[in-house]
């Protein structure tokens, strides 16, 4: 092996002096954060309502028995939402004459509920509907039931229509953003419209849209307490109810961690999506 | 002998511009026609009506006897008879080389699968890309990109080949090998239409060379009559400042 020349080390010593400055300066914000905020008046008093070890250690394991909740009510939403969302974002881009009903409605359902606040939908929605539906009895749908009035049903409805409407602009926005001319090349070949769409535009949109698409659902990961409001005890819910009878708000820190627990292995997995992808499409990354 | 492409009295107009003002031309079958002119002097775009990605405002556009330019055909059928490679490629980056040939031909023709994938592996292996089948578009170079394009458009097995200034990103370098494609296609009898600034490359392999100005063909002729005493002083003017740039 050649020794490596006086350009190589002098690299290798400044990317050596770059991780020891990295480090110092990190280490030394945090303490003197740490210092500024400990040292405060205030903080005795914010320690022992925040941040009280024995709360912790009693509601944590409570609070870890919702997640389940929390997840499912994702895991029903998040599915309706992409396919809603897709249908609308279609609507919004169709060009027959005779479909323009489809696309005007698209366009004013976007402007409506990406237009009001996303707890004001739920509580519409999760209060009104079930008034106006109490009489039905029970559903059952595919092995699911329940009754028609349950806040099970309206509010995961709710979420589904306030979130539709982000994603069907995620989803235009990726079909728009495939250039024109990989339409004339689909076009060229014969493919019809419907084809080019399917096997040209839809999947390098779907490509373009998933990290957006990924905030979204981040959100909505999030948001799926606001159903609580319609009286679904979840983990916010619970750590909020836990905090009404002790007068300590360190449950809802643990119900932040417990959020965070689900959220940062999500965007995690997105970024490892989009850097294999890129990898296996074209030669190399630039990081 | 009639022609198997006859276009006549064609206009074209982008709002107030016109793109293509009274242009006839015919193609006879295993003719080779190439378009030479400035930039927006047309070339493109008449490419493009003769693909039906344009529609003419006026005229005709005639494929063996059907004029294809009639309002309310149904474009896609024609398409497929007729091959068209642009000059930014337009592959598919999602898909594999492969999968970028085979699309057409499952999709379209309805052609069985393996037999789709025996006729592209067979094409590609004439352009010396069987190596790359299983490459994604981004992996490879603008030339072979190119050549993939072509062989996209050969896979449709077309009648008549649309070539729009298929080199004009390659680095001068990788012309050659498009180049040598063009010429292969050729040497099968293939009816092609090319926009093209390769003028040595246009006097070697044209029946026929057209010059386009602002969306007239001011002159046509056989490659030996156009670029050695052409008619019309714009023509000859036009060459000139090609040979002054170094491309002649």
């Amino acid at each position: 092996m050649t020794p490596p020349t006086r350009r190589q080390l002098w690299l290798r010593r400044q990317r050596r002096r770059a991780v020891v400055v990295a480090t110092a300066s990190t280490v030394i914000t945090v303490v003197v954060l740490w210092l500024l905020i400990t040292n405060s008046s205030g903080w005795p008093r914010v320690k022992k309502v925040f941040f009280d070890g024995q709360h912790f250690r009693d509601d944590f394991p409570v609070l870890l028995g919702y997640l389940w909740q929390d997840v499912k009510l994702f895991l029903q939403c998040a599915p309706f939402i992409l396919l809603l969302g897709l249908a609308i974002a279609m609507c919004r881009n169709t060009r027959n004459p005779a479909l323009f009903p489809l696309r005007a409605f698209a366009a004013a359902y976007t402007d409506f509920f990406r237009g009001i606040p996303v707890i004001l939908t739920v509580y519409l929605v999760g209060f009104g509907i079930p008034r106006l539906v109490r009489d039905w009895g029970d559903f059952e749908i595919l092995g699911f039931g329940g009754a028609w009035n349950s806040p099970y049903l309206w509010g995961p409805v709710a979420l589904v229509l306030a979130y539709s409407a982000y994603v069907s602009e995620v989803f235009r926005s990726g079909i728009e953003g495939v250039h024109e001319s990989q339409r004339a090349g689909a076009r060229s070949l014969g493919l019809s419209h419907a084809q080019t769409m399917r096997h040209v535009v839809l999947p390098q949109a779907f490509r373009r849209v998933i990290p957006p698409l990924m905030n979204d659902m981040l959100s909505l990961q999030k948001d799926v307490a606001l159903i609580s409001l319609l009286g679904i005890v979840e983990v916010f819910k619970r750590a909020s109810s836990i905090k009404d009878y002790s007068g300590n708000f360190t449950p809802l820190v643990a119900a932040a961690l417990i959020f965070l627990v689900l959220t940062i292995p999500e965007t995690r997995l997105v970024d490892w999506y989009t850097t294999r992808q890129r990898r296996r499409t074209s030669g190399s990354v630039i990081t | 002998m009639t022609a198997k492409l006859s276009i006549r009295n064609v206009r074209k107009s982008f709002g107030a511009k016109v793109v293509l003002d009274d242009v006839s031309l015919d193609v006879e079958e295993h003719g080779v026609v190439c378009l030479i002119g400035a930039s927006g002097s047309g070339k493109s775009t008449l490419l493009r009506c003769i693909n039906l990605l344009e529609p003419v405002d006026d005229g005709e556009i005639v494929l063996d006897g059907l004029d294809i330019s009639e309002p309310g055909l149904d474009p896609d059928p024609i398409r497929r008879r007729i091959g068209m490679v642009f000059q930014s490629y337009n592959l598919f980056p999602h898909m594999s080389v492969l999968h970028n040939v085979t699309l057409g031909p499952a999709k379209v023709l309805r052609t069985d699968k393996a037999e789709a994938r025996a006729h592209a592996l067979e094409l590609l292996a004439r352009f010396g890309l069987d190596d790359k089948a299983h490459a994604y578009p981004d992996q490879l170079s603008g030339g072979q990109q190119q050549r993939v394009a072509i062989v996209r458009a050969l896979a449709m097995r077309p009648e008549l080949m649309l070539l729009d200034e298929v080199t004009a990103a390659l680095d001068p370098v990788l012309v050659g090998e498009v180049l040598n494609v063009i010429r292969d296609m050729r040497g099968q009898g293939m009816t092609m239409i090319l926009a093209t600034h390769e003028m040595g490359f246009a006097k070697e392999i044209a029946d026929l060379v057209c010059f386009l100005k602002d969306g007239v063909i001011l002159e046509s002729a056989p490659p030996a009559k156009l670029f050695s005493s052409p008619d019309r002083p714009e023509t000859a003017e036009f060459l000139q400042r090609v040979i002054a740039s170094g491309r002649l």
